[in-house]
């Protein structure tokens, strides 16, 4: 075992574990952030999608000694101290963007990068983006809407 | 009749046909949406239970065999590890469902009819030793000779006939007489969230399972018959749910079982959490479906006689074939009079693992086939895909196959002519076909040239047009006498109580929503119970596009008794008055039992009467680039005209269209299993492949209704029509691009540069049937 340092939804967190052990496990079970999903394990469906130092990466397949002294968001990061919805959640909420909800989490967290890196309402600009998030409910159509609704910074409907 | 575009801000709502009374606010947010946008909602594997054990299952790895011994090495500490197997069954080793055919372990000494088949099960206080302990045990068996193909299988789970007119005599005067054999494969449901389980002892010896389901009382059936407990024993309590398509109907009883087993032994909580590979690898998919058809056709395009005969693929065990099968064969001539048809059907099985339920149901294997037939025989007569259907589609008044007269909500017309009306499908199609003669050649022959640049790409545009029977099969609904309720409690809140679940679809939404209207209150006075069979009625399955119509027509039934009660007490408005009226005289529960719908009941043994009692409608146009060198098609535009009875959620309803689109296009394009000796090839997310958002065409929604005059609030259900139509319109628009027709789905770039080349289609690898050597 070995003690990690990383910081974690802008909280400093320290993790006695084994250096293989995934990122996604140390989130989900030694530290209850279990709004990170696990759908596949290989990397492939982006369930578990993280930001880390700002770039998304699917969680499954970081081990936590890469991710020693790094910044991690999460899905719980994203909303406000009172657990007011973002816009990019707001924009989700308002589109009808999360049905049953399991890939949202990752799916968020790949919009989000995209939004951090300047990413505006464009239909093609935002497919690529989440393009290694899989959703089997919503045939992408309104996830797509609420990331451009959120990119062109209308207001919407809040919670 | 009316149409609403898709765009939330354009929705059109024509006067006059919509039932009276209806207040059509902004629709309300997704109930639970916050707790699932922010991480909060709690699905199965983020439930935690201090001191549970983690289990596994240990299954076969041969199609058909002996199960000859379970052997534990004696070199490893088995102090710390629960072995389950058959001997530990209390109740019927059997998983409760159509037919008792299925173990819930193999017992030693019995026969593994496939490959994934649940020998023993084991649980661990960490996964690391849970491994290791798989590590150390060994299953012996005998292999026995399998069958894999369903046309030769001489085992039968369901056969049906349907007849009426006189078909041989029709095709002795049929101008045209047309046949073809269409073929369809296994389908993944591939929910993001695999199968799971949590099962924790109860004080009273039973047993309470939280899991990712659909159904909760057929798991509470599974647990009392399995583990032979009464009805408060056990309790079956829905985790959020990520995605079901079917694939959560039949099977949780299955590791809901498993986990229960574990759980009693162990004497402590037990997680049974499927990984993917094992989700794929075990879990039931859509029936492998082979459809023959010989149409009998006037040359002005009319239908005359239909012949149509369906084999499905069951796999080992029966689980819920009879039911696919019946909807298979009930939809197999598609949306179309003709006086005279004959429709056989049997499923069979093969020592593969079960199939079971997948959105659709049976109908889009037969709907693929019954369209894309339909587009050939125009193509023969020299019509329009849109002309035909015109010619022969159902209108008020005509009669199915079975009798069944369709009196009410009927809109096939209406989603053909809105569908092909928003996707300029006539002029689309002009234009191409010009396109396509001042190209050289129609198509890439392999040993060719390559072309270049614009050269390569073909488009091409499809139709198809499809019906979907609302609700259970025949006399379905009747049998299930479910059971809704809508409560007042002593505390002054209104509180639905069903087991109708929420799995994405927006039950938890839309249930309120009709319940508020009903009342008149404000949607957020009005709360859902938790689907927890401790708490809440059966209200049947969440399944088959019935949970908006059927349990919400019992909803809004029970919501106006209660009504009707209060004022009669009150003498004042219900919303003014239910608070004051619960202080003083305490809860009111209203239980409201399911009725049978007015008609024919449907007889069962003559398969004759009402199949359904109303079809929903679906009309879809689809636009496709086939690169002619490589084979791939990429799916640009989707037109989408469903007709839903009434839209309750415009918002979920589309996002039910689009779902539903992808999965067809993924269907008709790239989803397959391929098999080797009875066992999948390819039971990984990196080797199952589904659409991406970069695969995923743009999909415009019109939403047609047409109320379905027996439910008080109109609605048909959405869930499974676009499943139906989306897979013949892209081959139809491959086949316009390319002028050849793939019968055998997926229309992959192997299938269709060989029916370029004219090559013979590609050796069957399904259904059931070993890869050639």
């Amino acid at each position: 075992m070995t003690i990690f340092r990383l910081t974690v939804n802008e909280t400093a967190v320290e993790v006695d574990v084994p250096g293989m052990r995934r990122l996604l496990d140390v989130l989900r079970d030694e530290l209850a952030l279990t709004g990170t999903k696990e759908g596949c394990g290989e990397g492939e469906c982006g369930a578990c999608t993280v930001l880390l130092d700002g770039a998304p990466v699917v969680a499954c397949l970081v081990p936590i000694c890469q991710a020693e002294g790094a910044v991690v968001r999460t899905v719980e990061g994203l909303a406000g101290p009172a657990h007011q919805l973002d816009a990019l959640q707001a924009a989700f909420l308002e589109t009808g963007g999360a049905q049953c909800g399991i890939c949202t989490p990752g799916m968020l967290m790949s919009a989000q990068a995209y939004l951090d890196a300047g990413g505006g309402p464009d239909d093609g600009a935002i497919r690529d983006a989440i393009a290694g998030n899989l959703c089997r409910c919503t045939g992408y159509t309104k996830i797509i809407e609420a990331i451009a609704l959120a990119a062109s910074g209308r207001v919407v409907r809040a919670e | 009749m009316t149409t609403r575009t898709a765009s939330p801000g354009a929705i059109v709502i024509q006067p006059g046909t919509i039932a009276p009374g209806r207040a059509r606010g902004v629709a309300p947010l997704r109930r639970e949406g916050p707790a699932k946008l922010t991480g909060a909602a709690r699905y199965t594997d983020d439930l935690v239970f201090p001191g549970a054990w983690y289990g596994l299952t240990v299954r076969s790895t041969d199609a058909h065999a002996r199960f000859v011994a379970l052997d534990l090495d004696p070199v490893f500490d088995w102090s710390t590890i629960v072995v389950a197997t058959s001997a530990d069954i209390p109740g019927d080793n059997i998983v409760s469902s159509i037919k008792s055919d299925q173990p819930i372990l193999v017992p030693v000494g019995g026969e593994i009819q496939h490959h994934a088949e649940p020998l023993a099960l084991l649980a661990a206080p960490d996964r690391a030793t849970l491994r290791a302990a798989r590590r150390h045990l060994r299953v012996r068996t005998d292999p026995l000779p399998p069958v894999f193909d369903p046309l030769v299988s001489e085992h039968e789970f369901a056969h049906y006939a349907i007849g009426v007119g006189d078909v041989d005599g029709a095709f002795a005067a049929a101008d045209l007489i047309l046949e073809g054999e269409y073929r369809v494969g296994h389908q993944e449901q591939l929910y993001i969230e695999n199968n799971a389980m949590i099962a924790v002892p109860r004080e009273d010896g039973g047993v309470a399972v939280h899991g990712s389901l659909q159904c909760p009382y057929y798991v509470h059936a599974a647990l009392k018959r399995g583990l032979a407990l009464d009805d408060e024993q056990a309790q079956v309590i829905q985790a959020e749910t990520g995605g079901g398509f079917g694939g959560k109907e039949d099977f949780p009883s299955v590791i809901g079982l498993h986990a229960a087993l574990l759980a009693r032994k162990a004497g402590r909580p037990v997680r049974m959490i499927y990984d993917r590979h094992e989700d794929i690898a075990a879990t039931t998919k859509r029936h492998p479906a082979i459809v023959r058809h010989r149409t009998g056709v006037t040359l002005d395009g009319r239908l005359v006689a239909q012949d149509i005969e369906v084999i499905m693929d069951g796999g080992a065990y029966c689980t819920l074939t009879p039911v696919v099968l019946s909807r298979g064969a009930l939809h197999s001539g598609g949306p179309y009079r003709c006086p005279n048809v004959r429709i056989r059907a049997r499923a069979t099985r093969t020592n593969t693992p079960p199939n079971g339920a997948f959105r659709g149901f049976g109908a889009p294997q037969v709907e693929f086939a019954a369209e894309t037939h339909l587009n050939r025989i125009a193509e023969a007569l020299e019509l329009s895909p849109l002309e035909i259907r015109r010619r022969n589609l159902y209108r008020p008044g005509d009669v199915t196959p079975t009798g069944q007269v369709l009196r009410d909500s009927v809109a096939a017309e209406e989603v053909l002519e809105r569908a092909v009306e928003a996707a300029e499908f006539e002029r689309l199609r002009t234009r191409l076909r010009s396109a396509r003669r001042g190209r050289d050649g129609s198509g890439a022959i392999p040993g060719s040239p390559l072309r270049t640049g614009t050269q390569r790409l073909a488009s091409g545009i499809g139709l198809a047009l499809a019906w979907h029977g609302a609700g259970f099969t025949g006399s379905g609904e009747v049998h299930l006498a479910s059971v809704a309720s809508v409560e007042l409690t002593a505390a002054g809140e209104i509180r639905i109580l069903t087991a109708s679940t929420e799995m994405g679809q927006g039950t938890r939404t839309i249930l309120p929503q009709l319940v508020a209207e009903a009342l008149d209150v404000p949607f957020d006075a009005v709360e859902i119970a938790p689907q927890d069979t401790a708490f809440v009625p059966d209200s049947g399955p969440t399944v088959a596009s019935r949970t908006s119509m059927v349990v919400g027509g019992l909803l809004i039934r029970a919501a106006q008794r209660l009504r009707a009660q209060v004022e009669a007490a009150t003498g004042g408005r219900f919303a003014e008055t239910y608070r004051d009226h619960a202080a003083s005289h305490g809860a009111i529960r209203i239980d409201q039992r399911f009725e049978p719908y007015p008609g024919v009941p449907f007889d069962d043994a003559t398969y004759t009467g009402d199949a359904y009692p109303a079809f929903g409608w679906a009309a879809c146009v689809a636009r496709v680039d086939v690169d002619l060198d490589t084979g791939e098609v990429h799916v640009r535009d989707v037109v989408a005209a469903d007709d839903i009875g009434r839209v309750i959620h415009p918002i979920l309803a589309e996002g039910q269209v689009e779902g539903g689109t992808l999965q067809a296009v993924g269907y008709a394009t790239i989803e397959e299993i391929k098999l080797r000796d009875g066992r999948y090839l390819n039971d990984r997310l990196a080797t199952y492949i589904i659409p991406t958002a970069l695969d995923a065409p743009r999909i415009s929604t019109i939403l047609v209704e047409a109320p379905f005059g027996s439910v008080p609030h109109g609605a048909k259900g959405v869930g499974e029509l676009p499943m139906d139509v989306g897979a013949p319109a892209v081959v139809a628009a491959i086949a316009d691009a390319t002028g050849v027709w793939i019968g055998d789905l997926p229309a992959s770039p192997e299938r269709i540069l060989a029916a370029m080349a004219g090559l013979p289609a590609v050796a069957g690898l399904r259904p059931g049937a070993s890869e050639p050597a």
